[in-house]
């Protein structure tokens, strides 16, 4: 009698028990799934962040010798031949827009249901292993359907959105950095070019020395105002933004390359102009907001197709 | 001084006190060395961490770090295997004795000097040692590859339920040495671009070349080695799983041909990829089904065999369904050992297979930092549920019981389960979310596998703190495992 009433006090118990474990999972359960379903919404934008001046000159071209320099993580012999300039700053949005306004006048580029569109003569085609032929047509600059375009358009003029001036234009193909170059008659960098103007002629793994700081750059959780305001996927920053101000209290470092670029690392990944057989690809240097640290360091690279656009990419010119 | 010398003799030459000296040195090196990533990263515990430590890291060796600490814990867990099949297997005692000492001391010499290289100054003694830890390691393999000779008459199957030749040879036997013999091949197909490490060769994660359209032969060799070899660890514990469940019968005889078959074409596969690149990857296909497909077979027999023992030890005659269900969940860690192999095949085999088929429509559509990310992301949750099924199987052998063993059970398969699932929608993401659109997505997902990961983590230290604490006990559960030469499976669980 008394092992019937243990057996049953026994077996209530561990029906108990597997009641708490079968709330306990759906709860669980139900949990994860709430959260990863009200996870795709709509991009949060730090508008509220208006008009940060950085007092860096969007407009300012840097002067880089030829000759020789410190080339990738292995440090092997790079070269430059010729002396060129390079942008200080990424081109930034109210750059881009004003660049569509004359460049929609002039006919190079056109808008196409809600894109903008415009011509490339093709690339080389070898047939290599995952290799797209790129064929002489028009081809994406800019997706007008993206929520995390900063751009405005009224249907003839393009203009920016409040606050986001003086960022980096973003969501722009290679096709559209290289018109945007091509237009002003200059070129997209070499991956060579750019390293040396971020680099320098030693072998820092960072355009401002050889460590970061979350105030360096801006990267992803490196807790900056605008990543604050954003959330943890962060927003980009005013091109400059990381010159050694202090924007309403928060203290950024001098982050200038040893030629006196801005953003060599961080905020968006850059275009640039190289080709290579047997890949459609092109190369991105530099490291975005959405990246640790480790990507930031001059020689990593990222590569997309030629008619990729990312609110994470955007592009300076050389020439 | 004679309490120091058992303890030490069980740690060091008992299989269950090897097995908790390697899990522990794991752990160990997961909480130093995950102090310098992940969440922990974000949260500034690093760069706290680097300097407490004093650990002395260049922006530039980075590669060559994660290199060298990958290799340390793999060594760790290919001692565990090693360890796990000297006792399960046949062999001479004195075989036994000679491949634990060499593997031991072999890994633990690469884990210390390795990681002392890599993370604290490059003094190339420490180098040095390192690699002398992996020959030895290597050495212990070839020690087991001759203990394992499968045509020896004194292994001959005398039960014929088990998988036989007809001249009584034991097939399952040939599995083990099969792979034994491929994963030395495998390491050779490492330790040969690595030999030229600086004259040519230089240190690089395979996720970092694989938008380059033609990779060097040293290059093809490297990311050959490090899938081959994670697919060898995977197949030997699943050969372990086998005997830890005493697969034999219909089912075994049908699995232990497409276990070596398998095995073997996988690892032709990946060695042709230096000369047949374009090829290599169907061959490796071919042979990844046979074995998937005896994985299968055998979680069928494990898992029929742990209902039928719950169901004969409860006097069940006629279950229906729910008793069936309940009678198989009822041992979490029998249950989630195979559990594990079947979750793998929807997180890891079918994403793969998946990314392989669309890799042109889709993943090379994707920037390469996404590729990378889902390529990382899967060899990660490969490599974490090979941790799990361990960690499951560990705690079967030692014992644990009652509530502890519920609970360790349970929260090992469902917090590792729900990380790796967040993972690997993590990895998929771009398939279903646009980049201006992913932020909350992103940061739940990165939140439940963190937590996830956080959760498992703590109940290995659980594992752990009890097993330190026994070993402090005159006569602990370590006093009766020092005398056990051979493994067997403790019957499923029986409620009290």
């Amino acid at each position: 009698m008394k092992d019937d009433r243990r057996r049953m006090t026994d077996d209530r118990q561990r029906t108990t028990g597997s009641r708490q474990w079968i709330i306990a999972v759906i709860l669980l359960t139900l949990t994860s799934a709430s959260t990863l379903l009200t996870g795709c919404t709509a991009p949060v934008t730090t508008a509220a962040l208006a008009n940060v001046e950085t007092g860096v000159d969007s407009a300012a071209w840097a002067k880089v010798p030829a000759g020789e320099f410190v080339l990738g993580q292995h440090e092997d012999k790079g070269m430059v031949e010729k002396p060129y300039e390079i942008m200080f700053t990424d081109a930034t949005n109210a750059q881009y827009a004003c660049y569509l306004n004359e460049a929609l006048a002039k006919g190079t580029v056109k808008i196409q249901g809600d894109q903008i569109i415009g011509y490339y003569p093709g690339d080389p085609f070898h047939g290599h292993k995952h290799e797209k032929e790129i064929k002489a047509g028009d081809w994406l600059h800019v997706p007008l359907n993206d929520p995390s375009l900063r751009l405005t358009f009224d249907g003839k003029t393009f203009g920016v959105k409040p606050g986001y001036e003086n960022h980096p234009m973003t969501l722009v193909t290679w096709f559209g950095a290289k018109a945007y170059c091509d237009f002003h008659g200059w070129r997209l960098p070499s991956e060579v070019e750019w390293e040396k103007a971020a680099r320098g002629t030693d072998n820092r793994p960072f355009p401002w020395g050889h460590e970061i700081e979350l105030n360096n750059a801006n990267l992803y959780a490196s807790r900056d105002p605008f990543e604050l305001l954003a959330g943890k996927q962060g927003d980009t920053t005013p091109v400059g933004f990381y010159n050694g101000k202090t924007y309403d209290g928060y203290q950024t470092a001098n982050s200038r390359s040893p030629y006196g670029l801005y953003d060599m690392a961080g905020n968006v990944w850059q275009w640039t102009a190289d080709l290579q057989e047997g890949i459609h690809d092109r190369w991105l240097r530099g490291g975005s907001k959405d990246n640790y640290g480790y990507n930031l360091r001059i020689w990593e690279h990222n590569s997309a197709r030629p008619d990729y656009a990312s609110p994470g990419v955007g592009f300076r010119c050389a020439r | 001084m004679q309490a120091v010398q058992s303890r030490f003799n069980y740690l060091f030459r008992s299989t269950k006190g090897l097995i908790l000296v390697a899990i522990a040195l794991i752990s160990l090196v997961t909480v130093v060395w995950g102090m310098l990533s992940g969440p922990l990263k974000e949260w500034g515990i690093s760069d706290v961490a680097v300097q407490l430590y004093g650990m002395r890291l260049v922006e530039a060796e980075r590669e060559g770090r994660i290199i060298l600490l990958y290799h340390t814990i793999a060594m760790a867990v290919v001692a565990i295997e090693t360890y796990l099949i000297t006792a399960l297997v046949r062999m001479k005692p004195q075989q036994q004795a000679n491949i634990n000492a060499t593997i031991t001391i072999g890994y633990i010499t690469s884990m210390i000097f390795g990681l002392a290289f890599g993370y604290f100054g490059h003094n190339y003694v420490f180098h040095g040692l390192f690699i002398t830890g992996q020959a030895l390691v290597f050495f212990a393999g070839l020690q087991l590859a001759a203990a394992l000779w499968p045509w020896r008459a004194e292994y001959h199957v005398t039960d014929p339920e088990y998988a036989h030749t007809k001249g009584g040879v034991d097939v399952e036997r040939i599995a083990f040495f099969a792979m034994a013999v491929a994963t030395l091949g495998s390491a050779l197909f490492g330790a040969v671009p690595g030999s030229l490490w600086g004259r040519g060769q230089e240190a690089f994660l395979a996720e970092n070349i694989i938008r380059i359209p033609v990779k060097t032969p040293l290059q093809l060799a490297v990311i050959g080695h490090l899938h081959i070899m994670l697919a060898l660890i995977a197949v030997a514990l699943t050969l372990i799983l086998s005997r830890w469940f005493d697969f034999k019968g219909r089912l075994h005889k049908i699995a232990m041909p497409l276990m070596i078959v398998g095995t073997l074409i996988i690892t032709a596969g990946v060695w042709a990829v230096v000369p047949f690149e374009r090829i290599a990857h169907v061959i490796i296909n071919a042979g990844a089904f046979p074995v998937l497909v005896a994985s299968w077979l055998l979680v069928y027999f494990g898992w029929r065999k742990i209902v039928r023992a719950r169901l004969a030890a409860q006097n069940i005659d006629r279950p229906g369904f729910g008793k069936k269900l309940a009678a198989l969940l009822h041992d979490p860690l029998k249950f989630g050992m195979l559990w594990q192999l079947i979750f793998m095949n929807f997180v890891v085999t079918a994403v793969g297979i998946f990314m392989a088929i669309r890799l042109d429509k889709t993943i090379r559509m994707w920037p390469l930092r996404e590729e990378q990310i889902a390529l990382t992301g899967h060899w990660h949750i490969l490599a974490g549920i090979i941790a799990t099924i361990i960690l499951l199987l560990y705690a079967d052998m030692a014992g644990l019981r009652g509530r502890a063993r519920q609970w360790f059970g349970w929260i090992v398969i469902i917090a590792a389960d729900t990380a790796f699932a967040a993972v690997s929608l993590f990895e998929t993401k771009r398939l279903f979310v646009g980049e201006a659109s992913q932020g909350r997505l992103v940061d739940a997902v990165m939140l439940v596998a963190d937590a996830g990961l956080a959760l498992t983590l703590a109940v290995l230290a659980a594992l752990m703190v009890w097993r330190l604490v026994d070993l402090f006990r005159r006569n602990g559960r370590w006093a009766k495992e020092s005398t056990e030469a051979s493994l067997e499976a403790p019957p499923t669980e029986v409620a009290p």
